[in-house]
């Protein structure tokens, strides 16, 4: 059966609460037991690895100082992952990712975390040979851009006009791929 | 079955053939992480998602298979159509992990027939691509593993940032998505006592020690599987070097410390080395845990010419032969752990028995 709680993955954790000789049978998910802090013997093996991972994502962020609107909007609680649903509460407790998109919808969080865990917060190694195409056309478009404003600037509107067409076909073209 | 059968079965093709360094170095092993992109992880994933990752990469693989022999002779199996003891003996050849084995939905494993190339699906992340190899060549495994990588991108997106590189389930494997591995033997640094020393150390420069078989487990006839940390902000090459720096660095002290036992101690050294041996060939229970001390003492005897009528795969295989899946499979029956310890010190007997026969 699927997790009533999510509808997304199979409830593999099911127990009786009584409570006032009230008794209420559940089937959760492993991630919605923990997310509503379920303990069940043999269901927390005590200390984990990820126990101590997430440890590290227990500090606040860092927020850009007398902008309290946007900490309300932002704020981690009400923060969940738009493609997955993975909710701040659960990526803090169990500290991994639920998706590839976790990793912008968590990225304030990204930086520390990487930095404490690899020494390291930016990726020097192999590139696949798709990305390395659309790499290069993100380098190109800034340039282009530059250049724009440098045009603009020096009032060479027709100049201006073809490095505009440039950068909408690079757009185009990063946006298709 | 016979003997020589099950060997040839339990056996990986990889496994008989000698690599450079192996009186030291049992294997070397490569792994990245990939996860496809448009499809949450395995965690998160749901029943039709699960699936789909499976059917995306078989369809990926068959596609590809052509352009690389080692693919070509590979096999799809899901872990739902196998029992918990074929599962386990794939956990106990290093095949799959025991978290593929034991949670996974939706689990499935592409295996080469030569054993050296599994390609996991729906572990923690989509896709790990291992490569095993004898002896120490991480480079070679690297190779394989990257031109693997190469030709499954052609068919499938990866999940990858400029920023943080490949993305990985979990933040220790995200960046490059490799973990290289060696598997050394260290019996003589543990005689003399110098591991207490030599394991922080290694630790110090962001490397792993570890029992054999991964995570958490023991250290058992004094292998060790020593591999690196950091996966974000090092090169694949560079994470590969620093590790054959310390491992070219631990076969040394090995070989010292294997050189002063026999000049100082050889009659104490020959004792425990033919005590073992003997223990081996006529005991009738055995325990995992003092079989492989024994193997481990009679695989050194092997390296130092000391014990010459017996081939040093054969310790390899025992090894891998005497653990609990292999044990039951072999038996062709689920067996308690007491009768697996007469089953275990049968089957040692036998085998050495076999190697006298054929000198």
């Amino acid at each position: 059966m699927l997790c009533p709680e999510c509808g997304k993955r199979p409830a593999t954790i099911h127990y009786k609460k009584v409570v006032n000789g009230q008794k209420t049978e559940y089937h959760l998910c492993e991630l919605c037991a923990q997310e509503k802090g379920e303990q069940m013997p043999g269901f927390d093996h005590g200390f984990s690895f990820h126990h101590l991972l997430s440890g590290l994502l227990n500090f606040e962020p860092i927020t850009q100082m007398g902008n309290s609107q946007d900490d309300a909007n932002h704020s981690p609680q009400v923060l969940r992952c738009p493609s997955c649903g993975l909710t701040y509460n659960q990526f803090s407790k169990i500290g991994r990712f639920g998706c590839s998109d976790c990793y912008s919808t968590f990225q304030q969080w990204l930086d520390p975390l990487m930095r404490k865990v690899h020494g390291n917060t930016k990726h020097n190694g192999k590139v696949p040979e798709r990305a390395r195409g659309k790499i290069r056309m993100r380098h190109d478009l800034e340039k282009l851009k530059e250049q724009l404003h440098r045009k603009i600037h020096e009032e060479a509107f027709e100049e201006a006009a073809q490095i505009r067409d440039q950068i909408r076909a690079l757009q185009r073209q990063l946006e298709t791929e | 079955m016979s003997l020589e059968n099950f060997i040839q079965r339990a056996t990986s093709e990889w496994m008989k053939v000698k690599g450079p360094q192996s009186d030291i170095v049992f294997s070397s092993r490569v792994r990245i992480a990939r996860n496809l992109t448009e499809l949450p992880f395995p965690m998160m994933a749901g029943t039709s998602q699960g699936e789909k990752v499976v059917k995306t990469i078989e369809k990926a693989w068959k596609k590809i298979k052509k352009h690389q022999p080692i693919l070509q002779s590979a096999e799809l199996i899901r872990m739902e159509n196998l029992t918990d003891l074929e599962k386990r003996v794939l956990v106990e050849k290093h095949l799959i992990s025991p978290s593929l084995a034991e949670d996974s939905r939706h689990g499935a494993a592409i295996i080469s027939h030569d054993e050296s190339l599994s390609i996991m699906i729906n572990e923690e992340d989509h896709l790990r691509i291992q490569v095993l190899y004898p002896g120490l060549q991480l480079e070679k495994a690297w190779e394989l593993a990257s031109s693997i990588d190469n030709l499954l991108e052609k068919e499938l997106s990866f999940a990858f940032d400029d920023q943080v590189g490949y993305m990985t389930n979990c933040p220790t494997n995200v960046g490059t998505g490799i973990r290289a591995s060696v598997m050394v033997h260290l019996p003589a640094l543990a005689m003399t006592q110098q591991l207490n020393r030599l394991i922080p150390a290694i630790m110090q420069v962001g490397l792993a020690v570890r029992g054999i078989y991964g995570e958490g487990s023991e250290a058992l006839g004094q292998l060790y599987q020593v591999s690196n940390q950091v996966t974000l902000g090092q090169s694949e090459e560079e994470i590969i070097e620093n590790l054959i720096g310390v491992v070219l660095q631990m076969i040394e002290h090995e070989q010292s410390a294997r050189a002063r036992l026999t000049s100082i101690s050889i009659i104490q050294l020959e004792d425990r080395v033919y005590r073992s041996l003997g223990i081996l060939a006529y005991s009738r229970i055995m325990d995992s845990k003092e079989a492989m001390k024994r193997l481990s003492d009679v695989r050194l005897g092997i390296d130092l010419g000391m014990i010459q009528d017996v081939g040093s795969n054969v310790m390899n295989e025992l090894m891998v032969m005497i653990q609990p899946g292999f044990l039951q499979q072999y038996a062709g029956e689920r067996l308690n752990p007491e009768e697996r310890d007469i089953q275990r010190a049968d089957l040692i007997r036998e085998r050495l028995r076999m190697e006298k026969q054929t000198d």
